[in-house]
């Protein structure tokens, strides 16, 4: 039922354009692949562990496949030979290879048929392992219960795995939905994924499959304790994007940060490599259940709300036609926006309460991602905590899906304990006095909240059929996103990027994509 | 009726509702369970600061056996206001017009500023509101400025590429911004900036400042800058510094 009177045309044409623009680039994206997206392939086929200077295997191995000149055929296809040549496991040919044992590129070549069929058959077993995740997670959640929607979303950030964990579980029993384990600054420019526990990070803990599991194994015992699943989150961005999805998916994450443009704009990652890694990323979230969370938020940091609303809206569009491509549905797409208006804006409620709004109806079965105002936090804490307050008013009058919630602490520093109860203690007041005020009220014809979404949403759709006239990549090197320029040869990683060779094969995308759900 | 107590400035303390009363609120979290105890020891812990009469007006279980505490106390100590100094940018601040027009007087030529978010920094909030067109909260950012080239490297930019792309454009001026600065990252970050910039021969060329929300004069004066601007600076403040150190310092012809 819409509130907002919004034009049927204008969402029709802006979802086609949107379309268009994906499908322009999947065309790209089907023609090659990177090494992150090969390191990822030798993970989920068993590859883990690291030498003895710490270089994760995979790296170790796909970096063998790269000095043999092997990277086009796909490490698929070389992980096979080798099986099929030396009768050993990924790991073990691993191994091999970081002791100089074997050089991956220079074993005799099997039949492809056979090594097909090697590979094809590991590879189910890994995605029936997925599958069981996915279904261990709805028997939790059947058993358990969950939190009402907006599920509440606070992030930990000690460093420390362990420190971490105590926070973590201090927060569900507060009331919290959703853990995210917030990562160490500049982890997304690490070309490899650390290995093991970790206990020191800046302003967050490093991504690594071993403090996942940690911290999957807390909350699911403090879930157990307070009678509800605790869904875990983590950043699948930056150059490690697959690889993060895939041990993600082998430690049942239930969320991820997963933006296809993010990287591009905000970490000046290239965007051939980008768009290629956020493919394969978003083809394990998909399979996995895990719901992503795209970045549009980031948009309004650095640039303004209001001038910049109809970029975040057109940015859903496209994250929303990538995440299909990839076979994500819908209620697994956690589409991202953000209270960031200026507080001092006349009437800034309203428009922010119409463009949640029109968020809302435009995606209606997609989880949105309410983001929190930090542009505009000051240090002044008890501002801070009303302006979280009418955040949060927002959320709730327009039925959004994951509450990010703000800290009166932003600005200042990571949460400590107490910031996030305080939080915790804003949210649930709100939503539970106001639970349904949402369904009691209409908007004025016509009136500020209507005329709002509606140019919204006619901005957005002009941009977008702008951008499928003359394809993403120019209108990224335009600026036409945050206000940030990129080219499409510049930013870090793309010496990671090449053309796929006749006989590639990548067995996980074949079976996860649409497969077996 | 009597007359309001004057303030002592040399024996300044905490203002509640009553001059002297001293009154100040804290808050936190003490890794001990809820209960008495706790209290009590919130309020002992109090007195350790020089809050005297300390009461807990609210106290909450956190659920790991931690307890949050508000308090209210009178603090004993006085400051002798009289005698502070605070290291401060020494300039007047111009507006954006009095800068420009500074600029065509006594430089008469284009000024370049360089700036980016360096280290493993990603937020470029900081940045942004100071260079870029738009600025923040009403003040137009450098970009806007006539006779000003301001170029913004953006966020995640390591000293070396800042340094190189100094050196490309001949900048005058460097502006770095460091949002995070948990645990100090930004200390050795900072730091190694001027040793490039040193081991380059260009440090005496280029007026060199950094800001961020933990930033202050002070610490980038001792870190080896010209200038450090905190919260609540704007790209006014960091132009009129910049021009006129520029002439100041003679590098208007470099």
């Amino acid at each position: 039922m819409s509130k907002l009177n919004l034009d049927q045309n204008l969402i029709d044409s802006s979802r086609n354009a949107a379309k268009s623009i994906a499908e322009n680039v999947q065309n790209f994206i089907d023609d090659h692949t990177t090494i992150s997206t090969e390191r990822t392939v030798a993970r989920l086929l068993g590859v883990d562990d690291v030498d003895e200077i710490d270089k994760p295997l995979p790296n170790v191995l796909i970096d063998n496949i790269i000095e043999g000149g092997g990277l086009e055929q796909g490490a698929a296809y070389w992980i096979g030979n080798a099986i099929v040549q030396t009768g050993g496991t990924p790991q073990r040919i691993a191994e091999k290879i970081s002791k100089g044992e074997i050089d991956i590129t220079h074993l005799s070549a099997a039949k492809e048929e056979k090594i097909q069929d090697t590979i094809f058959e590991m590879a189910e077993e890994t995605v029936d392992k997925i599958k069981q995740n996915r279904n261990k997670r709805s028997q939790l959640i059947e058993t358990l219960g969950e939190g009402k929607k907006p599920y509440i979303y606070v992030i930990v950030a000690t460093g420390n795995i362990y420190e971490d964990i105590v926070q973590a579980q201090a927060a569900a029993r507060q009331g919290a939905d959703i853990i995210a384990v917030i990562r160490t600054t500049g982890q997304s420019l690490l070309d490899y994924v650390p290995y093991g526990a970790t206990t020191e990070g800046f302003g967050g803990t490093y991504a690594t499959q071993e403090n996942f599991r940690l911290m999957r194994r807390a909350l699911d015992e403090v879930g157990e304790e307070i009678g509800r699943y605790i869904r875990l989150c983590n950043y699948c961005s930056g150059l490690c994007m697959p690889e993060i999805a895939a041990m993600g998916a082998l430690e049942r994450l239930d969320m991820m940060l997963n933006d296809a443009l993010y990287g591009i704009l905000f970490r000046d990652i290239n965007m051939q490599r980008t768009l290629v890694d956020q493919y394969f990323s978003r083809v394990i979230n998909g399979y996995a259940g895990i719901i992503i969370n795209t970045g549009e938020d980031n948009y309004l940091t650095t640039d303004d709300a209001v001038e910049a609303a109809h970029t975040v809206l057109a940015s859903q569009f496209i994250n929303e036609q990538f995440a299909l491509k990839a076979g994500i549905p819908e209620e697994q797409m956690g589409l991202g926006h953000a209270f960031e208006m200026d507080p001092s804006l006349e009437n800034g409620f309203l428009y922010e309460l119409a463009q949640a709004q029109m968020a809302r109806e435009i995606f209606p079965n997609a989880p949105l991602k309410y983001m929190p105002p930090t542009k505009y936090m000051t240090g002044n804490i008890f501002m801070g905590h009303i302006q979280d307050a009418l955040f949060n008013m927002v959320s709730i009058m327009t039925g959004q899906g994951i509450q990010l919630l703000g800290m009166l602490t932003e600005a200042i520093h990571t949460p400590h304990l107490h910031d996030r109860y305080l939080s915790i203690e804003n949210a649930q007041y709100i939503f539970n006095n106001a639970r349904n005020l949402g369904d009691e009220i209409r908007f004025k014809e016509g009136g500020i909240i209507q005329n709002r979404a509606a140019l919204v949403l006619e901005n957005a759709e002009k941009l977008l059929n702008q951008i499928a006239r003359e394809g993403l990549f120019p209108t990224i090197e335009q600026g036409k996103f945050g206000g940030v320029k990129r080219s499409r040869t510049g930013g870090k990683g793309l010496d990671g990027v090449v053309k796929k060779a006749e006989g590639y094969f990548n067995p996980f995308i074949q079976l996860m994509v649409g497969g077996g759900r | 009726m009597t007359e309001i107590a004057k303030v002592d400035l040399t024996k300044v303390k905490p203002y509640g509702d009553t001059l002297n009363d001293g009154m100040v609120q804290v808050s936190f979290t003490l890794p001990v369970p809820y209960g008495n105890e706790a209290a009590e020891a919130a309020r002992s812990l109090a007195k350790k600061m020089g809050l005297e009469e300390p009461s807990v007006v609210y106290s909450k279980d956190l659920g790991v056996g931690y307890t949050y505490f508000i308090l209210y106390g009178k603090c004993i100590h006085t400051v002798d206001y009289s005698k502070i100094e605070v290291p401060k940018v020494d300039v007047d601040v111009m507006k954006k017009e009095g800068v420009e027009e500074y600029i065509k007087t006594h430089i008469k030529r284009d000024v370049i500023i360089v700036g980016a978010c360096t280290g493993t920094d990603a937020h470029t909030v900081g940045i942004d509101a100071i260079m870029n067109m738009k600025g923040y909260a009403g003040h137009f950012g450098l970009e806007r400025y006539e006779g000003i080239d301001a170029y913004n490297l953006g966020s995640q930019v390591p000293n070396e590429e800042l340094v190189a792309k100094a050196i490309e454009l001949n900048a005058d001026a460097i502006l770095v911004s460091q949002v995070v600065t948990q645990k100090d990252v930004h200390i050795p970050n900072l730091t190694q900036l001027v040793e490039l910039l040193e081991a380059e021969g260009i440090r005496d060329r280029v007026i060199l400042s950094c800001g961020g929300p933990r930033i202050s004069h002070e610490l980038a004066k001792e870190l080896g800058y010209d200038a450090g601007f905190g919260t609540g600076s704007f790209a006014e403040d960091v132009a009129s510094f910049t021009v006129t150190e520029m002439v100041k310092r003679k590098l208007v012809f470099n």
